[in-house]
């Protein structure tokens, strides 16, 4: 049975030190329910394979528009230009790059691949209390490779973070929490109406699935991703204090501050960045927050 | 910082390294009074005596620890009698640009009277080169590989703690009892062991007159001084110099004192690679300091006082200007003193204690250019240590680099060392392995490892000097397979090395017949036991080791090769040498396909790292337990320094995407740009390297300030340390700096005079370094997360 599941993974990162305690990898998810404005890993939006093109190392050797069996890749004056429509991500062109200026962000892998991946760096994990991180996009999209995966770390005693945005089914976030060490959960703001506007989805499953997570005694770090003008006003901040005020089991908040070092992945995807008017929280503002929410007796800290 | 040390310290960066020729004067009049009267290991002592009695004394302002090698700071001396630098070497060093070192047109004159006309064509340098067969001379101009003794003294010399139990007065009983013990009837070298004592005797004579010769200076400037404090010092300085070197030290202020005093004796005496080493400091110190404080002659200010007033003596003392192609491959000021803290004790208990936090203070706070200093972590150091000092790594001066102290008591095991005298070893120069005060361990020279594969490619000619430096092994193009390219590679490898060692050995009988170091002798344990020099067997513990220089370049080359070539024919041999010879002009989709096509090292890759393994095999194989002169073996040592960039330039373009000319990577770590996954995959490489069998690897990681800025990013950073030192890593050190910040400093050098940068086992001024190192150290590969 496992040895069948496949899961579909965009991005590995070895040496991750801020998704989690210690020194981890983090193993990103394809997939994401929630399209948000700001997204960070817009390359773990899409179920399908989609190539990526960077035109920095890209040298206009044409060797791409000449192997691609569906013409999808033209020349034109601003550089090449690859028609998503035509492109069905055969990964030819990827092969066939000299310069690496084209890759798909994805690899599938058997749970037993991944495995040794995750094994690799495991001394580092016991030396600084690390472990594995399963993030995304939105990792419980592929529950059952996520528990897999899980639990065959758990039979190592290999520490497990989930980074989730919370968005799944009741039943899929409580099996997947029996074999989860620590959540690492977002909430971006309790106005569900707002919610629905910027993230395409309302967050009531969201909220739910916090409190029952809470309530059976997980373990939880709230992450906040501030997003200027969507969720750092004072009434936002407020609603987010008053959720988490009953919440008394929650001791660790993370304010991930709004950045634009993402701006360039939407380039290389070729899809429009929606939060380009969005400019990073300012210090003052951060330290301020970070106090408000240390009065309720939580440790917060910036960033992971 | 106390003001005494601000001053002295702002003395030391503002004074310009200048040439000295007062001990070649005084060398050069003695021996044309003195040559031929003695045997030679007599003539050396005497001359070194001579030298001691003679020389200039200087005390400065503020001074607490005292003695110059030259008249005053950072007047450095030359060495005729091993390199007799030629009126036009002085010349280029007075004028060049980088690491320059003042010398008047007056003093040149004199040098080109008194001191060459005598030691043209008798320097040690003149004799070697007189005397080298033809293969070797032609693979040394290659750039095949370089020599370390044929312009300074072996060294990487470093003490353990006899010189705070005994004194020059009971070294000299010493001698005398293994002079009473000789046996003139069975033992045929008697007499010439008779010579050496006797020696060793003068040369115990001439440090105590030079000590003796401080005090006086000390005393007449006290009766002039009319500030009561300088007074008092002035007092104490010449008690102390009344009492060591000639006893030993009961007090931190003497025992700091005698060693430095057996420093400037040892780099008075001949210019050794390395200049001198206290070794484990803080635990040489750590008595006296309790000690005094139980008698409450001394506080920790006080302490940190006297520790500073060192360091910055031994910033004072550049290294000997080079020239030739040595000045190629190590342009630098340093002269390499790199001093161990923590670490274990002889007894295999943890070697941390309070003088060790003490001297992290004063290396956070002095930041100097030398001495160098690294941090011994063995299992047992304690994390408060570490973090001590990762908190100064991350201040980016370049050190403390950081060593695992359990791995340098292995790699000594190995080699039949004493497990004690192991523990109480430790790594001096850049990252080499020795057992402190009982071994020469001598570097003989850099290999240039892919230039193998270069003659491997080329059957055996150089394509830069179009001259046959290998053996033939025939032409690549008929290499049916990656064996028969790997089988090339082993066979010129073998030659080379052959053919360096053969040179070594016959420089390596020069010393120790015509250069030997009796006052060196006199502190390295067994030289009296056994009355024999430094240079001819004496220490205990006798070591060659030969640097292999280029890992990363070479495995990345293998693997383009073995994929790109022989498995997946992507292209053939004739397309690739081809290129290689256009140092890929007009191909450089070629060229891209081999960067980001192949396997590279550094990336816990197992197609790569298997190459590397076999490398480092043949490396060892070849090298490992060819006999020395003494009765001892070569072993393989991991380092480049900065030869990395000269090698570079003496290659063609190499397979894995290297342009011609380009630095080859540096120590073992990856070739630049080549490790694409992270700190924690590179270490994973470098673990698969069985390092135990070396003398020493060097791993640069460069980290951006951003990632150490709080506890947590400092916490992560030691358990990297820790978890590398658990998969048998030697070294690691940290370039904490980033992009923009040296792009300035190549723009507006006056800003950052100050900006110190780890280059190799060593930090430099970055704004120091000439274009080519500025640049390599911009590329090393930076850790960048978001």
């Amino acid at each position: 049975m496992t040895a069948l599941i496949k899961g579909k993974i965009f991005d590995i990162k070895k040496y991750a030190i801020h998704d989690g305690p210690g020194i981890r990898t983090t193993v990103f998810l394809k997939d994401c329910p929630l399209y948000c404005w700001w997204c960070h890993n817009p390359d773990g939006l899409y179920k399908a394979p989609k190539v990526v093109y960077d035109a920095h190392p890209c040298i206009g050797c044409g060797d791409c528009l000449e192997t691609c069996p569906a013409g999808a890749i033209s020349s034109s004056s601003s550089g090449l230009v690859t028609d998503n429509q035509l492109c069905a991500a055969c990964g030819q062109c990827v092969d066939i790059c000299s310069a690496s200026a084209r890759q798909i962000a994805e690899q599938v892998l058997t749970i037993s691949q991944l495995m040794d991946i995750i094994h690799q760096d495991i001394l580092f994990y016991d030396e600084s209390g690390g472990g594995v991180t399963f993030s995304g996009g939105e990792p419980l999209l592929q529950a059952e490779f996520l528990i897999e995966a899980l639990s065959a770390c758990g039979q190592r005693e290999i520490h497990r973070v989930v980074d989730t945005s919370g968005y799944a089914s009741k039943t899929t976030i409580e099996k997947v929490a029996k074999h989860t060490d620590l959540f690492l959960y977002d909430l971006k703001c309790i106005d569900s109406q707002r919610h629905r506007q910027y993230t395409g989805v309302s967050n009531k499953i969201i909220l739910d699935n916090l409190v029952s997570l809470h309530d059976s005694g997980a373990n939880v770090i709230v992450r906040i991703p501030l997003i200027p003008g969507f969720n750092d006003d004072a009434e936002s901040i407020s609603l987010i204090h008053g959720f988490l005020r009953p919440l008394v089991g929650i001791h660790e908040i993370h304010i991930l501050p709004y950045h634009e070092y993402q701006k360039n992945k939407y380039c290389k995807l070729g899809i429009p960045y929606l939060a380009g008017h969005v400019s990073p929280p300012t210090q003052a503002y951060l330290f301020n927050l970070v106090k408000a929410f240390e009065k309720d007796g939580c440790q917060v800290s910036l960033g992971g | 910082m106390q003001t005494r040390i601000e001053r002295l310290r702002k003395g030391s960066f503002e004074t310009l390294p200048g040439i000295s020729i007062e001990r070649a004067l005084l060398l050069t009049e003695f021996y044309k009074a003195h040559a031929g009267r003695h045997s030679t290991p007599v003539m050396r002592a005497k001359v070194f005596k001579y030298l001691c009695e003679n020389k200039s004394i200087y005390i400065g302002d503020d001074e607490l620890i005292v003695g110059e090698r030259g008249p005053f700071p950072k007047a450095v001396s030359t060495f005729p009698e091993l390199n007799c630098h030629t009126t036009e070497d002085l010349r280029i060093l007075n004028d060049r640009s980088m690491t320059s070192f003042t010398i008047s047109d007056a003093d040149i004159e004199t040098y080109a009277q008194k001191v060459l006309p005598y030691w043209q064509g008798r320097s040690m340098r003149d004799r070697v080169f007189s005397n080298v067969p033809e293969d070797w001379k032609n693979a040394y101009e290659a750039g095949m590989f370089t020599e370390f003794m044929e312009q300074r003294a072996a060294g990487h010399t470093c003490l353990d703690g006899t010189i705070y139990r005994k004194g020059m007065l009971d070294f000299k009983k010493e001698i005398a009892l293994s002079l009473a013990g000789l046996d003139y009837l069975s033992d045929p070298e008697a007499t010439e062991k008779a010579e050496t004592l006797k020696a060793m005797d003068i040369a115990c004579d001439a440090a105590i007159i030079f000590a003796e010769r401080h005090a006086d200076l000390a005393e007449q400037l006290a009766r002039s001084e009319h500030d009561q404090n300088r007074k008092n010092e002035l007092q104490k300085i010449a008690a102390v110099c009344r009492r060591v070197p000639a006893n030993a030290p009961r007090s931190f202020w003497e025992a700091i004192q005698m060693y430095w005093f057996v420093h400037l004796g040892t780099i008075t005496e001949l210019n050794g690679w390395d200049a001198m080493n206290p070794g484990h400091l803080d635990q040489h110190l750590y008595p006296f300091y309790q000690s005094d404080l139980e008698q409450s002659t001394i506080t920790q200010e006080i302490a940190k006082e006297l520790i500073s007033c060192f360091w910055i003596k031994v910033n004072n003392h550049p290294a000997p200007p080079k020239v030739g192609v040595t000045a190629k491959e190590s342009g630098t000021y340093n002269d390499f003193t790199n001093i161990n803290l923590g670490g274990l004790k002889r007894d295999g208990s943890d070697g941390v204690n309070d003088v060790s936090y003490i001297i992290l203070e004063v290396i956070n706070e002095l930041h100097l250019l030398q001495p160098q200093s690294n941090v011994q972590i063995s299992e047992k150091t304690p994390n408060r240590f570490l973090k001590a000092a990762c908190k100064v790594i991350r201040k980016g001066y370049g050190y403390p680099s950081v060593f695992n102290a359990d791995e340098v008591v292995m790699e000594q095991i190995r080699v039949g060392k004493t497990i004690e005298d192991a523990r109480e070893g430790g790594c001096s120069g850049c990252i080499e392995t020795g057992a402190f005060g009982k071994e020469a361990y001598i570097l003989t020279g850099y290999l240039n490892v892919p230039k193998v594969l270069e003659l491997a490619l080329n059957n055996g000619r150089d394509p830069v000097s179009g001259k046959q430096i290998g053996i033939e092994t025939g032409d690549p193009l008929q290499f049916k397979d990656f064996e028969a390219l790997y089988t090339a590679f082993q066979k010129q490898l073998e030659t080379i090395v052959n053919s360096k060692i053969r040179v070594n050995n016959y420089i390596e009988r020069m010393f120790a017949a015509h250069a030997p170091a009796p006052f060196l002798s006199v502190v390295i344990n067994d030289c009296i036991k056994k009355g024999r020099d430094y240079y001819n067997g004496g220490p205990r513990y006798n070591t060659n080791y030969i640097q292999c220089c280029g890992i990363g370049t070479i495995t990345d080359s293998l693997s383009a090769i073995k994929k790109h070539i022989y498995e997946d024919q992507n292209f053939t041999m004739a397309q690739l040498l081809d290129t290689l010879k256009n140092n890929f002009e007009g191909n450089e989709k070629l060229r891209l396909k081999l960067t980001n096509k192949t396997p590279f090292f550094g990336n816990d890759d197992d197609r790569a790292d298997k190459l590397m393994q076999r490398v480092y095999a043949s490396l060892f194989d070849i090298i490992d337990g060819k006999p020395n002169t003494k009765g001892t073996t070569y072993h393989i040592n991991m380092l480049s320094t900065t030869c990395h960039i000269y090698f570079g330039k003496m290659l063609g373009a190499t397979p894995n995407g290297r342009f011609s000319g380009m630095p080859i990577s540096d120590g073992t770590s990856p070739s630049h740009g080549a490790d694409r996954n992270g700190p924690t995959a590179v270490i994973k490489s470098l673990s698969k390297m069985d390092q135990v069998k070396s003398g020493g690897t060097l791993l640069n990681q460069k980290f951006l300030p951003s990632l150490l800025e709080n506890e947590a990013g400092i916490t992560k950073l030691m358990h990297l340390i820790r978890t590398y030192f658990k998969l048998n890593g030697h070294h690691i050190q940290f370039n904490v700096v980033d992009k923009a910040m040296l792009r300035d400093a190549q723009t507006s050098p006056d800003e950052y005079r100050n900006l110190l940068v780890r280059v190799a086992g060593y930090s430099d001024y970055f704004v120091d370094l000439d274009i080519d190192h500025q640049e390599e150290i911009i590329a090393r590969t930076e850790i960048n997360m978001v």
